[in-house]
C-alpha cells in the first residue's frame, strides 16, 4: 500500500484532533459522531424513564412533582424517537451504506456533515428547555389544544416545536442524501436487486422521511403561529378543529413508526444470514414487503385516533388497513425464521440480539394487532397496554436491532471485537430486564391504569405490577453499564478483528477494519447478491483493496458546521428573540454562500 | 436541454453515477417531492377549513380575481424567461443569460410586490392573520408561497451576479437548470393555489 499512497490526497489520510472532527466530511467519522451523540441521548432518555419508574414504584409517591413528571414523559418520548433511535439508525446509514454499495462516500459529503451538526445543535436546543423555564410537558404527540398558549403558558411547547423543526431539517437533509447515494453511487454490477436488505430499508426509510417530515413541519408551523402570533389554527372558539392537529401529526407519526423500525429490520436481515451461514430466505419478498410497508404506512394513521369518534366508516377503513399491514410484517418474520431454519447457527452476540429482536418484535406486533380492532382499542387506548406495545416494538424491536448492529459492525468501525462474554451478559440482562419492565404493563393497562399519570391511589390494584416494572427498569441499568464497559474496554484493547471477523457476505467485509478513508482502493465490480460468498465475485471484491489510479476525495470543510449553527440560531430566535434570530440568519447566509462557492474538487 | 450539453454537464460533475443521472439534479427532484407534501398539507388545511367561518370577511368579499390574474400571469411569464435564461447559458450566450436571469428575477419581484399590495388591501378590508380561519389559512399558505418566490429571487440574483462576473459558462448550466426546476415548481404551486383559492370559491 505504501507505494500507492501518493495517489491519495493528504487530507484523505486519517487526521486527528477536535478540529478534524468539526470539519470532517468522511461518512465513517460522521457515522461515529451520530452514533456516540445518539447513544448519549439514549442514556439521557433512559434516565428520564428511570425517574418515572421510581416515581411510580408506590402509590401516592412524591419523588417528583406532577409537572416535572409531565416534562419527563414528554422528553422521554421525544428524546428516544428523535434523538436516540432515528440518529442511531442514521449512524448505521452513514457508516455502513456507502461501504455496502461500494462507494467512497455519500453523494453529498458536506450536506452529510451539515445534517449531523443540525441534529446535534437541535438536540442540545431541545434539552436546554430543562434549564430555561421547564421542558415541554404535553406528551410527545402534543395534542391540540393542550398546546395553546392558554393551557401551556411558558416556553416548553415552543422549545418542543422549534426543536422538532430543527431536527426535521437534519433528517430531511440526510434522507435526500441517502436516496441519491443509494440510487446513484452503487458499484458497477450492483443492480437494485443485488443491494443488501439494509440498503433497501435505508432507501425506503429515506423516502418515508422526505414525504412525512413536511407534514409535521406544517403542523408545527401552525402550532408556532398560534402560539407566537395569535392565529386560530387550533382554537375551537374560532371554529377551528383541534382534531386537525391529530390528523397532521399522525399522518407524519405513522410513517415515523416505520422510519424507526425499518432500519432495525434491515440490520437484522444482514445479521441473521451471516450467523446462519445461509443467504437470506426469500430476498425479493423481504424487499417487496419492506416497500409495501412503506406504502401502507401512509394509509393507517387514524388507528391512533379511534377514540376521537371519526365514525364507523373511517374506523372500519383504518382497522382493515391496519390489519393488512400486519401481513408484510408477518412475511418478514417468517422469512427471518426460515433463514435461520436449517442453518449452521452461531450464537454470537449480534445473532442473539437479532433473535431477540424477532421474538420481542413479534410480541409487540401481536399487541399492536390487538388494537387494530376499534372496540378493543377503545379499551386499550391511553392505558399502559399501549405503553407496553410501543416498548415491545421500539425497545424490543428497534433498540434490540440497533444493538445487533452495534455488535455486528463495531469491529468494522474500530478494528476490534467487542467482548463476547460481556456481550452475552448484556444481551441476557437486557432481554430479561425489558420483559420484567414491560410485560406487566399489559396487565396493569388492561386493569385500567392510564398512561402519563404521575401517581395512583393505593387501592387500585396497580401497586404490585408497578413495582415489578420498576425492578425491571432498575435491572436495565447494570445491563447497559456492562455494555458501556464493553465498549470502552474493547475499543482500546479488544481482540483485533481483521477484515472479516464474521464471514459476512457483503462488501464492507472485503476491506480493512477500520476502512481507509477512501474505503475501496478501486471500486469493486459486484456480480452477486452475496459477493463475498461466491468464488468469482469474492475475488473481485477483495481486489478492490488495491489502489489503482488517483483517488479523489472531498476536502474537509467547516462551512456545513457554520451553516448548521446559523440555521439553529435563526430558528431558536422564535424562542429567544431577534437578537438570536438575526445573527443566526446572517451566519446562515454566510455559511450557505461560502459553502456554495467553496471549491469542492 | 440537448443531449450533448447534458453529457457535458455530467462530465463536469466528475463522478459517473449508477443511473447516468446527475446527483444534484436527483437530489433536487427528491426535494421537490418533499415540497409537494409541504404545500399539499398547507393547501389541505385551507380546504378543510373552508366555509367554517361564522364571521367574515369571507373569500368572495375580499379576493380580487382580476388583479391576482394579472400577477399570476406575471409569474407564469417568469417561467418563460427562466427557460430562455437556461437556453442562453447552455448556448454559452452570457449576454442573454444576464438579460433573462434579470428579467425572471424582476418578474418574480413584481409578483411579490403584487402580493404585498394584495395583503395590504386585504388587511384594510378586515382580513387578519389573527382573525377568522380564512385569514390565518390564507395568509400562511400564500405567505409561504411568497417566501418561496423570494428565495427564488435571491437565488436568481445570485446567478445574475455570477453571469456578470462571467462565472456562468456553459459547463455550469446545471446551476441554472436546478434554479429553473425550483422556479417552475413554485409557479406550478401558484397555479394550484390560484385555482383552489381564487377561482373555485
Amino acid at each position: 500500500m505504501a507505494t500507492t499512497a501518493a495517489a491519495v490526497p493528504a487530507h484523505a489520510h486519517g487526521e486527528s484532533g477536535l478540529w478534524s472532527w468539526v470539519t470532517t466530511v468522511d461518512h465513517k467519522r460522521i457515522g461515529v459522531l451520530y452514533g456516540t451523540t445518539a447513544f448519549v441521548f439514549f442514556l439521557i432518555g433512559g434516565l428520564e424513564a428511570l425517574v418515572m419508574r421510581l416515581q411510580l414504584v408506590r402509590p401516592d409517591n412524591t419523588l417528583v412533582s406532577p409537572d416535572f413528571f409531565n416534562q419527563l414523559f414528554t422528553m422521554h418520548g421525544t428524546t428516544m424517537i428523535f434523538l436516540a433511535v432515528m440518529p442511531l439508525s442514521a449512524s448505521f446509514f452513514n457508516f455502513v451504506v456507502p461501504l455496502m454499495i461500494g462507494a467512497r462516500d455519500v453523494a453529498f459529503p458536506r450536506l452529510n456533515a451539515f445534517s449531523y451538526w443540525v441534529f446535534l445543535l437541535g438536540a442540545v436546543f431541545l434539552n436546554l428547555s430543562f434549564f430555561l423555564g421547564g421542558a415541554p410537558n404535553v406528551g410527545w404527540f402534543a395534542y391540540s389544544n393542550l398546546t395553546s398558549s392558554q393551557y401551556s403558558p411558558g416556553h416548553g411547547v415552543d422549545f418542543w416545536a422549534v426543536g422538532l423543526q430543527i431536527l426535521g431539517i437534519a433528517s430531511l437533509a440526510a434522507a435526500f442524501n441517502f436516496i441519491v447515494t443509494i440510487i446513484n453511487l452503487r458499484a458497477p454490477g450492483m443492480k437494485l436487486m443485488r443491494m443488501p436488505v439494509f440498503v433497501w430499508m435505508t432507501l425506503v426509510t429515506s423516502f418515508l422521511i422526505i414525504l412525512a417530515f413536511p407534514v409535521i413541519t406544517v403542523a408545527l408551523v401552525f402550532l408556532l403561529f398560534d402560539r407566537l402570533t395569535g392565529t386560530n389554527f387550533f382554537v375551537p372558539a374560532a371554529g377551528a378543529d383541534p382534531v386537525l392537529w391529530q390528523h397532521l401529526f399522525w399522518l407524519f407519526g405513522h410513517p415515523e413508526v416505520y422510519i424507526l423500525i425499518l432500519p432495525a429490520m434491515g440490520i437484522v436481515s444482514e445479521v441473521l444470514p451471516t450467523f446462519s451461514r445461509k443467504p437470506l430466505f426469500g430476498y425479493p419478498v423481504v424487499v417487496y414487503s419492506g416497500i409495501f410497508i412503506g406504502f401502507m404506512g401512509w394509509g393507517v394513521w387514524s388507528h391512533h385516533m379511534f377514540s376521537v369518534g371519526l365514525g364507523p366508516f373511517a374506523d372500519s377503513f383504518f382497522a382493515l388497513t391496519t390489519m393488512l399491514i400486519a401481513i408484510p410484517t408477518g412475511v418478514k418474520i417468517f422469512n427471518w425464521i426460515a433463514t435461520v431454519w436449517g442453518g449452521r447457527v452461531e450464537l454470537k452476540t449480534p445473532m442473539l440480539f437479532a433473535l431477540g429482536f424477532i421474538a420481542m418484535f413479534t410480541m409487540g406486533g401481536l399487541s399492536g394487532f390487538m388494537h387494530a380492532s376499534p372496540p378493543a382499542d377503545l379499551q386499550q387506548t391511553d392505558t399502559y397496554f399501549v405503553v407496553a406495545h410501543i416498548h415491545y416494538v421500539l425497545f424490543g424491536g428497534a433498540i434490540m436491532g440497533i444493538f445487533a448492529g452495534i455488535y455486528y459492525w463495531f469491529p468494522k468501525v474500530t478494528g476490534r471485537l467487542l467482548n463476547e462474554r460481556l456481550g452475552k451478559i448484556h444481551f441476557w440482562g437486557m432481554l430479561i430486564a425489558m420483559n420484567v419492565t414491560f410485560f406487566p404493563m399489559h396487565f396493569v393497562g388492561l386493569l385500567g391504569m392510564p398512561r402519563r399519570v404521575y401517581t395512583y391511589a393505593p387501592n387500585m390494584g396497580f401497586e404490585g405490577m408497578n413495582q415489578v416494572s420498576t425492578i425491571g427498569a432498575l435491572l436495565l441499568v447494570p445491563a447497559l453499564l456492562v455494555f458501556v464497559w464493553n465498549l470502552v474496554t474493547s475499543a482500546r484493547s479488544g481482540k483485533p478483528a481483521g477484515n472479516d471477523p464474521w464471514g459476512g457476505a457483503t462488501l464492507e467485509w472485503a476491506i480493512p477494519s477500520p476502512p481507509p478513508p477512501y474505503n475501496f482502493g478501486s471500486i469493486p465490480r459486484v456480480g452477486s447478491l452475496d459477493p463475498l460468498w461466491h468464488k468469482e465475485s469474492r475475488e473481485a471484491a477483495l481486489a478492490s483493496n488495491q489502489v489503482r489510479g488517483h483517488i479523489h476525495m472531498p476536502p474537509p470543510s467547516y462551512w456545513p458546521a457554520v451553516s448548521a449553527l446559523g440555521i439553529t440560531l435563526l430558528m431558536s430566535g422564535m424562542v429567544f428573540g431577534w437578537w438570536f434570530g438575526v445573527p443566526g440568519a446572517i451566519l446562515m447566509l454566510l455559511g450557505v454562500y461560502s459553502w456554495a462557492y467553496e471549491p469542492c474538487t | 436541454m440537448s443531449a450533448a450539453s447534458l453529457a457535458h454537464a455530467g462530465a463536469a460533475e466528475a463522478h459517473a453515477t449508477s443511473t447516468g443521472l446527475n446527483s444534484r439534479k436527483m437530489l433536487f427532484w427528491a426535494f421537490l417531492g418533499s415540497e409537494c407534501m409541504f404545500f399539499g398539507s398547507l393547501i389541505s388545511t385551507y380546504l378543510v377549513y373552508r366555509g367554517r367561518d361564522a364571521t367574515g370577511p369571507h373569500p368572495h368579499e375580499v379576493l380580487n380575481i382580476p388583479f391576482t390574474s394579472v400577477s399570476a400571469f406575471v409569474l407564469l411569464m417568469s417561467s418563460l424567461t427562466m427557460v430562455l435564461a437556461l437556453a442562453a447559458v447552455q448556448r454559452g450566450n452570457n449576454r442573454g443569460a444576464r438579460i433573462w436571469l434579470a428579467a425572471t428575477a424582476l418578474l418574480g419581484m413584481t409578483f411579490i410586490a403584487g402580493q404585498c399590495f394584495e395583503f395590504t388591501e386585504f388587511f384594510y378590508d378586515g382580513l387578519k392573520l389573527q382573525g377568522n380561519l380564512f385569514g390565518c389559512t390564507f395568509f400562511v399558505l400564500t405567505g409561504f408561497h411568497g417566501t418561496h418566490v423570494t428565495v427564488g429571487v435571491i437565488w436568481l440574483w445570485t446567478l445574475f451576479g455570477m453571469a456578470m462576473r462571467n462565472r456562468l459558462p456553459r459547463e455550469r448550466s446545471l446551476d441554472v437548470e436546478i434554479a429553473g426546476l425550483y422556479w417552475h415548481f413554485v409557479d406550478v404551486v401558484w397555479i394550484a393555489i390560484f385555482t383552489l383559492i381564487y377561482l373555485i370559491q
